[in-house]
């Protein structure tokens, strides 16, 4: 499953989807909301948007791309959008791979190339009640 | 010719919407567009260096020329993960 949601995240479901018999390792990530933001002002939650019609398919070439750079594997990948609260899982992503170090290699590559490329954007609410629309620091 | 417009995060808070449809003349080209775009709202101006644009869901340049009925995105630095 390559998707955007509104919903809360089910890594679970993700972590199943991708195993296979041929599996030796299945590798997981969430990210969550954390309290501080990256210039450690305290958070209180998060707003994700996304352009779902650009999105998706920039996670699909992520996606084909791992595969031509690490081989065969299964990928799982769904990001949230709306309002997150502290500990919320963002995004969750699921590798199933023959070996492991192939299912970590992967997972950072997905998650790495999901910060840099896909159109979603997260807003900082801060505990003083400000708010900012926080990019990725560029690679 | 009618470009509809999307706008994300930021942009979209800075025109009051994330959708409009502006008018432009024919053959116009993405950088007209936001031309137009900035002379309704001169606040989004400063972020021109930063903002990429897709046409039909497609990234393009500020160069590529627009046709009636495209649906041009106006898309910031993104921050998802």
């Amino acid at each position: 499953m390559i998707a955007i949601t509104e919903q809360p995240l089910d890594l679970q479901a993700l972590i199943t989807e991708v195993r296979t018999d041929a599996c030796g390792a299945v590798a997981a990530f969430l990210g969550v909301v954390r309290r501080t933001s990256s210039d450690e002002r305290p958070v209180d939650g998060l707003t994700y948007e996304a352009y779902p019609a650009m999105a998706v398919p920039e996670m699909e070439r992520i996606v084909a791309d791992a595969h031509e750079r690490f081989g065969e594997c299964t990928v799982a990948v769904v990001h949230r959008v709306g309002a997150l609260a502290l500990g919320e899982a963002s995004v969750a992503i699921a590798v199933g791979s023959g070996h492991r170090a192939q299912a970590f290699d992967v997972c950072e590559f997905v998650i790495d190339e999901l910060k840099a490329r896909v159109p979603i954007w997260k807003k900082e609410h801060y505990t003083n009640g400000d708010a900012k629309w926080q990019e990725n620091a560029r690679a | 010719m009618t470009i509809r417009v999307l706008a994300f995060a930021r942009l979209r808070e800075l025109l009051g919407r994330g959708e409009l449809c502006i008018d432009l003349a024919p053959g116009a080209a993405v950088a007209q567009a936001w031309s137009a775009l900035c002379a309704m709202q001169p606040a989004i101006a400063p972020l021109a260096e930063s903002t990429r644009f897709g046409r039909n869901g497609h990234l393009v340049s500020a160069a590529e020329r627009l046709a009636d009925g495209d649906e041009l995105a106006l898309l910031p630095p993104v921050g998802g993960g």
